[in-house]
């Protein structure tokens, strides 16, 4: 078996191109609709959020509602999400978004230097979301951030829907990430070791693809989860 | 054949990646689990006819035992057996074949989706026998019954069910990725998407639909175990969530389901009938644009399943339209059929009768559909055995009729034999006539107020009557006699199998690229590339002297 997506056919017959056999690459029509299918799990999950949230009198147990004993079965009241670390992290997914496409646009080039330091900048701008969401569950880097994170905070899965959404849905979309970094850096060591030298960018841009993806989704979560007012 | 180099047994029969190879593995696993399904349906039958007496003089039944029963039939054979012979299995056998590719779009993603699938079904199987049982909280799986042990009694059961529902859907999320890129892209040259054979368009839509509908079932499901194992309450009114959420999801999910699994089976219906009427598809374009708006109608028709749990009465009104119309795309397929068959040189084969009893028993099924889409009938009807029957009427022929022609019709590109057709016939007639004596009678006695889920109608009074109890045996004999019926088939299938008559190309003289290829194609499938030149239905064409010309034929005098 050939481990190129591009040359599946393994038989003596490779078909000639032809209009009607069309332009894209079969690895490139089989991500659009894994990913038109992962769209549709984002949204099971958001319109959930979405009817809980809508249908709920009390969203947050805040400070004050806390102390006219409105919200007895907890034992303290539930934080605030912090929206400027977030958007730190918001916009560090951006970014890296940015880099992938100049990466992208270096292997086209032929440009194998700038295209390595593009992929890892990208790579690096995923790992460091997920260092985020580490410091914003845990407060794993508190000695930097100065913020025990919201678990200790009194924000624990299980005790309301407020919680339990948060942490299904971004937890979802962190190993949406997680599962980014891991295919970039595939992709990373297959450029140092030459794969693309010859300036075929398809895997890249596949690549690239889910990457862009997981970044759009972050906006429609970081925008409904942490945006909407109380 | 293409492949000099010797392959091992493992890598040519079990991990293989060749798409013939996968589509054998899913079918036999699927039929496999059929027998599994088809006798759950057969014990927890004689405790319905029979309620006060050991069932095949094991025991008595107890109700929690019952509901296991009923539960794990209805998911196996939708899950089990409907997705990986129909949609799986067909579609990996013929997809690449009909397209005239040598494999897959992604071959080592086909045998990945196979594995993932095989570890679903041993999830299932061992569901059975961890402590408590098997789930019980029907195929459905609605909360209370899914999110609670207390609920159905059953805590591992259910964890191990999510747990192998989602394996295999991950299976076909991966194997839909998969046809929907063959179908689309590894096409011939001249062969547009107006020049894909019935069952291609068919396939690619049903994964489509899959592929889309899947998600937020997938959210769901992960919510259920959350709510079971974790204490969140997504599903549970009392830590403010609601137990209709699920209902949505699932039926989101739960209704286009359904069409994924008749798209595939009414395009082998297509195949089937043309090649033995000898005669055009009548309306291939009117058939094709109307799976397409089959498909997308099936998105907004998923609320008629909660007319009685609780939806606003005025969202009634438009659930109960769209469910009426989404009938009318079926409707053009079966007069379809009728008007390709009509005065054509019909060959009476068994694929042909199985072909032909589809389409009657399937209509029983859609009428009766619309009696149930109807928020008013449904009301008085919901829950009972008169749903049950009419998605039988419609399930059955589905995944069992239409899998029959389609197994008699392309077993040469199985096993390069021809089944006999002395048993066949013998097979179809007893499916037929047992088919309606178990289900007709079951249309009675949800008239008669035979609620679904309860394991002894004779606790109530109005069905304890002679008529129903009557009624209750015929169906479930009719029961054993579906099930005896299927032995000649299992024998016809493997005495064909290894002694069968050989099968030249192409037996059934029909037009589509896979008659073009061995019985069976060997790896690579063809000999050399090919081309398509016409459509694929050109059967008694004017100005040639031959009776069909097959898409592969190059363009004749006089054409």
């Amino acid at each position: 078996m050939s481990a190129n997506a591009d040359s599946h056919h393994h038989g003596p017959v490779d078909w000639p191109q032809e209009e009607h056999v069309g332009e894209i690459t079969a690895g490139k029509l089989g991500m659009w609709i894994f990913l038109l299918s992962d769209a549709f799990s984002f949204s099971g999950l958001l319109l959930a959020y979405g009817i809980r949230r809508g249908a709920s009198d009390m969203w947050r147990c805040s400070e004050e509602l806390f102390n006219q004993g409105l919200c007895s079965w907890l034992e303290r009241p539930e934080p605030e999400l912090g929206i400027n670390f977030t958007a730190g992290l918001t916009f560090l997914l951006i970014c890296s978004s940015v880099s992938m496409v100049m990466s992208y646009a270096a292997v086209v080039e032929k440009d194998m230097k700038s295209a390595k330091m593009w992929l890892g900048l990208t790579i690096l701008g995923g790992a460091l979301f997920l260092c985020g969401q580490m410091q914003e569950y845990f407060g794993t880097f508190a000695f930097i951030f100065h913020h025990e994170g919201l678990i200790k905070e009194g924000l624990i899965f299980g005790q309301s829907n407020y919680a339990t959404t948060f942490y299904a849905i971004t937890a979802f979309h962190g190993m949406h990430v997680l599962t980014g970094v891991t295919y970039l850096t595939v992709m990373w060591i297959k450029m140092l070791k030459g794969h693309f030298d010859d300036g075929n960018a398809n895997m890249i841009e596949i690549a690239g693809l889910f990457w862009h993806f997981v970044d759009l989704v972050w906006i429609l979560v970081f925008t409904l989860i942490y945006l909407i007012p109380l | 054949m293409s492949h000099t180099a010797e392959e091992s047994f493992i890598s040519k029969y079990v991990f293989s990646v060749d798409h013939k190879v996968i589509a054998k593995q899913y079918m036999i696993t699927g039929l496999l689990m059929a027998i599994v399904g088809g006798l759950l349906a057969g014990v927890f039958r004689t405790q319905l006819a029979w309620p006060d007496e050991p069932v095949f003089g094991l025991g008595i039944m107890a109700p929690h035992v019952y509901n296991a029963m009923v539960t794990m039939h209805g998911t196996i054979m939708v899950f089990w057996v409907a997705m990986p012979v129909l949609v799986a299995g067909f579609g990996n056998l013929l997809v690449p074949l009909m397209v005239g590719a040598d494999d897959m779009a992604f071959p080592r993603l086909n045998m990945t989706s196979y594995w993932v699938f095989f570890l679903s079904t041993i999830v299932l199987i061992i569901s059975f026998f961890v402590p408590g049982g098997a789930a019980a909280g029907g195929w459905t799986s609605y909360p209370p019954l899914s999110n609670s042990i207390e609920a159905s009694g059953v805590n591992w059961g259910v964890n191990l069910w999510v747990l192998a529902v989602a394996l295999e859907f991950v299976a076909f999320l991966l194997g839909g990725i998969n046809i929907i890129t063959t179908g689309i892209n590894m096409r011939v040259p001249g062969m547009s998407m107006w020049d894909l054979p019935l069952f291609v368009w068919e396939t690619v839509i049903a994964s489509i639909v899959f592929l889309l509908s899947v998600g937020p079932l997938i959210g769901g499901a992960v919510m259920i175990l959350l709510d079971r194992n974790f204490g969140t309450g997504f599903y549970d009114p009392i830590q403010g969530g609601d137990p209709l959420l699920f209902q949505h999801l699932f039926w989101f999910f739960g209704h286009p389901e359904v069409y994924v699994i008749l798209l595939p089976a009414l395009g082998i219906l297509g195949e089937v009938l043309c090649a033995n009427s000898r005669k055009t598809l009548y309306g291939y374009k009117m058939i094709v644009w109307s799976v397409i708006v089959a498909g997308i109608l099936s998105f907004v028709v998923w609320a008629h399943h909660q007319f009685v749990s609780g939806i606003d009465p005025r969202l009634a009104f438009p659930f109960s339209l769209m469910t009426i119309l989404i009938s009318v795309p079926f409707a053009v397929h079966l007069f379809a059929f009728i008007a390709t068959v009509w005065r054509g040189s019909i060959r009476f084969n068994t694929a042909m009768l199985f072909a032909c009893g589809f389409v009657a028993l399937f209509l029983i099924g859609g009428v009766t559909g619309i009696m149930n889409g109807t928020a008013a009938i449904d009301i008085y009807i919901h829950d009972t055995y008169f749903v049950v029957a009419h998605f039988h009427y419609t399930l059955v022929p589905i995944t069992f009729i239409a899998t029959f022609a389609g197994i008699y019709h392309w077993f040469p590109k199985l096993f390069g034999s021809l089944m006999n057709e002395t048993l066949g016939k013998i097979h179809f007639l007893g499916t037929f006539v047992f088919l309606n004596l178990t289900f007709l009678p079951q249309f009675n006695l949800g008239m008669m107020g035979h609620h679904r889920r309860i394991a002894n109608p004779t606790a109530f009074d109005f069905l304890s009557t002679s008529d129903a109890l009557f009624l209750q045996e015929l169906s479930t004999i009719g029961t054993y006699g579906l099930l005896l019926a299927q032995i000649p088939f299992v024998f016809n299938f493997f005495s064909s199998m290894f002694r069968g008559e050989k099968a030249e190309r192409n037996p059934w003289q029909a037009t589509t690229l896979e008659w073009n290829t061995e019985s069976p194609p060997g790896h690579g499938n063809f000999d050399a590339p090919q081309k398509a030149y016409r459509g694929p239905y050109v059967y008694s064409p004017e100005g040639v002297s031959v009776d069909f010309l097959p898409q592969f034929e190059p363009p004749q005098d006089g054409e």
